[in-house]
């Protein structure tokens, strides 16, 4: 079953050197089926074009440096099986964001979201000499949202965010949604007023792209939905 | 460029953003990765950090160090245990008080659940001393520091690569950085600097490690005369998945999953009879090397099973989601209801850069400090893992000499001044750039890094011989001349991660050298290495630290008393 098989790869390139030259390159690669796609670019980069290039490190999911649109769609490239998206296969930055060269994109507005919503406990309480407790039934609730690994496949893959670069995006209100429903936090109203400004929540119009690309099963929209529902509670 | 800064931290995983929430807002720090923030490998870490809280099962920090003196076959530094296993308490506790979602007791305490090596009562039976998240526990820690420095606004300096320590007399007054974005270098000049790389697994063929774990923080100062401590305890962790390496947490194991061979027996039960699929990890990938050596492997091939069916569909999708992943993902099975094709996979250093209990790294086996230079976590050697390291230990080490080294080197900073360094600092390592970037000689990265990985795997692995190290040596030797002539083809200043790579093997090659030279040396069986020729612990010859550092006549080696205060060693048996 695991026979080899052959596959061509092409990737969009950028070279911010000599101009900001764009062009497409095209690769025939001889993959095992079970290989991820990003053992197909190295592949690449170490037999054939030394100078494609891209991010990636853990290599199985957890680091969430290799997100890229694989076939149109946004995805890890080391979560991504070849056999899935054989035999042509169509690599692009991710969209949205500023490419700095090949498949790197410049991820600081990115992050800049990410801070924007106060990603940390806030308690100011005194702290008690052992743990704070919480119920597994507390610590359920934002358990989904813990998953997330910061690879920006579901804000890149969200029209809204396409069209209104100021949207804080699915994995910035992922990661809010992480604190508000914490027992243990206290700055829940802080959050949600942020998240209910312009560039907040009601921005999504519930299409389900980020959950369909959250390479961590993420329910996202199911999350931006409980926020909003937290901030119409909060209302009345 | 020049920076100028009281602390630099070089890494941004568990140990150095641990080091960096000692020290921001009290002196002028900046963190340098080699990645984006939450992207390093601390993240990957799945079974637990380990502590004796004593929320499941009686435990105390008593028990934790003997485990981990007689995990690691007597050759830790027993204060530093001793220490470890007492602050690890509080560094779990620092962790919750900072919002880290640990999986929870019934009660709403932190939840624990056992690992191998792990007993009550100085090895009675297994204790539950492992606090998880779920199988992301090293992902929550690295979240949880990452939203920490957030919050008290660390500046960090992603995507630069630290290539050169700046040592004058004796005393670190610096780094320099390759900034990947443009292809320029950076001059930190520093009072004080930390190195928490992790690790350098990258040179076996089948790891666990992440692609960045390349080696430099061990192979830069080693360059410039550091000594490396303990190169050649190099843990196999034994559930990779088979062919790729990828970790299956032993907290498979430690819920009740068990090791089967091709003859579907449960191995263990001849090698380890007390606490059987949880003996520590050195003897269960010996076990696991011997079984397929004997034709027990899975259908003739090298791999065996992770059996966690009869753990039923609620535990594993609950406690083990990511695993469970993982097995879907990558071989298309599901572990409700098949078992896991599992191969020992190169996982942990346990020695490196030689470190006090306050991260301060030693220049020589007389233990006389580095002025101005801390290392913590797996690039440093305490040693507080010996010749094996205990599961959840390594969370343990990156978080309580994490602390204990941004401490110290917030003290170093208050009373000490910024030294003189020339202005032409990073001139020697933009050279070595520069020869590679313009090469053209006809070796490629590619095929001498294959070769080494593969060479390192069939004779520095989990079974070695003088035959084999002494052929791996001859083998450096040969890539090491070919790396002169190693070319590349982009030429290009910015993002040019094709010349990042190659300069990285040159820090694999030397770093592979330390480990073989200090392997041969060693002509005993203790933990991780385990000699074929030699196949016994030797407490009255090795019982020793071995210190290997570059002088001009090649690699010398020197050796350290172990420090022993409470356990004597005996054999070693589970």
């Amino acid at each position: 079953m695991n026979r080899r098989m052959n596959v061509v790869l092409k990737v969009k390139r950028f070279d911010p050197e000599n101009g900001g030259r764009t062009w497409w390159s095209e690769y025939e690669v001889q993959a095992e089926p079970t290989d991820r796609v990003l053992d197909a670019l190295d592949y690449v980069k170490w037999k054939l074009d030394g100078t494609l290039t891209y991010r990636r490190s853990c290599a199985h999911g957890i680091c969430g440096s290799d997100a890229m649109i694989i076939n149109g769609i946004n995805r890890l490239a080391c979560k991504t099986l070849v056999r899935d998206v054989a035999p042509n296969i169509i690599l692009e930055p991710l969209a949205g964001f500023k490419v700095l060269r090949d498949l790197y994109v410049d991820m600081e507005p990115f992050f800049e979201k990410y801070r924007a919503i106060m990603p940390y406990l806030v308690n100011d309480e005194p702290m008690p000499e052992k743990e704070r407790l919480q119920s597994p039934e507390e610590r359920d609730i934002f358990d989904d949202t813990t998953k997330c690994i910061l690879c920006a496949a579901c804000t890149t893959s969200c029209p809204i965010f396409w069209s209104n670069s100021s949207y804080l995006g699915p994995a910035a209100i992922v990661n809010a949604h992480r604190f508000i429903f914490d027992s243990r936090d206290k700055a829940s109203d802080e959050r949600l007023a942020i998240l209910d400004s312009n560039a907040g929540v009601w921005r999504c119009r519930t299409i389900f792209n980020c959950t369909d690309a959250c390479p961590r099963g993420i329910e996202v929209t199911r999350a931006i939905e409980e926020v909003k529902r937290a901030i119409m509670m909060k209302r009345f | 460029m020049y920076h100028k800064y009281d602390a630099v931290i070089v890494g941004a995983g568990g140990a150095g953003l641990r080091a960096a929430l000692e020290l921001c807002g009290k002196a002028d720090l900046a963190v340098i990765t080699k990645l984006y923030p939450t992207r390093s490998h601390t993240g990957t870490a799945q079974g637990g950090i380990g502590a004796a809280l004593g929320n499941r099962e009686e435990d105390s920090p008593e028990w934790h160090a003997f485990d981990t003196v007689k995990g690691g076959d007597y050759l830790c530094d027993q204060d530093a245990v001793e220490l470890m296993c007492r602050e690890s308490i509080e560094t779990v506790y620092d962790l919750e008080h900072w919002g880290l979602p640990f999986s929870r007791t019934e009660d709403g305490r932190i939840d624990q659940r056992r690992f191998g090596g792990h007993t009550r009562n100085f090895g009675e039976a297994p204790v539950a001393r492992s606090c998880f998240s779920a199988d992301r526990t090293g992902h929550m820690i690295l979240q949880t520091l990452y939203q920490q420095c957030v919050k008290h606004g660390v500046k960090f300096f992603p995507e630069f690569h630290v290539v050169d320590i700046l040592l004058q007399d004796g005393v670190c007054r610096g780094v320099v950085a390759y900034e990947l974005a443009t292809g320029e270098f950076h001059v930190f000049h520093a009072k004080s600097v930390l190195f928490a790389t992790g690790g350098c697994g990258r040179f076996y063929k089948v790891t666990s490690n992440a692609y960045a774990l390349t080696g430099e923080g061990f192979a830069v100062p080693f360059r410039k005369g550091v000594p490396l401590e303990d190169m050649e305890f190099f843990q196999f962790h034994p559930t990779g998945i088979y062919k790729m390496g990828i970790l299956i947490t032993e907290g498979a194991r430690g819920e009740g999953g068990i090791l089967l061979n091709g003859k579907g027996e449960r191995f263990m039960e001849r090698y380890a009879p007390t606490i059987l699929d949880l003996a520590p990890r050195d003897m269960i990938s010996r076990a696991m090397y011997s079984e397929i050596r004997e034709g027990r492997g899975v259908d003739g091939k090298d791999y065996l099973l992770l059996d966690l069916t009869h753990l039923g569909r609620e535990v594993i999708e609950r406690k083990l989601p990511d695993i469970t992943d993982f097995a879907r993902t990558y071989l298309g099975i599901d572990p409700v209801t098949q078992p896991i094709p599992v191969q020992p996979t190169a996982h942990y250093a346990m020695g490196g850069l030689p470190t006090d209990s306050d991260g301060r790294v030693l220049a020589d086996e007389t233990g006389k400090p580095v002025l101005g230079f801390w290392a913590a976590g797996e690039c440093a050697c305490v040693s507080v893992h010996g010749a094996n390291r205990l599961g959840t230990n390594s969370l343990v080490d990156i978080q309580v000499f994490g602390k204990l080294a941004g401490r110290s080197m917030l003290e170093y900073v208050k009373e000490s001044d910024f030294g003189f360094i020339n202005s032409d600092a990073s001139k020697p390592v933009e050279a070595e750039f520069e020869r590679i970037r313009t090469s053209t000689g006809r070796e490629s990265v590619g095929s001498i890094r294959d070769e080494l990985r593969t060479e390192m795997m069939d004779k520095a692995s989990v079974f070695r011989t003088a035959a084999g190290l002494s052929a791996m040596r001859d083998k450096i030797n040969e890539l090491k001349e070919r790396y002169q002539k190693v070319a590349i083809t982009d030429r290009a200043q910015k993002f040019n991660t094709e010349l990042v790579e190659a300069w990285e093997l040159g820090c694999q090659l030397d770093l592979a050298e330390a480990l073989v030279v200090s392997a041969a040396a060693r002509t005993e069986s203790r933990g991780a290495h385990y000699r074929e020729d030699y196949p016994n612990r030797d407490d009255s010859n090795w019982l020793k630290h071995t210190f290997a550092q570059i002088t001009e006549s090649g690699i010398r080696l020197g050796y350290k008393p172990v420090t022993i205060t409470r356990f004597e060693p005996k054999e070693r048996k589970y």
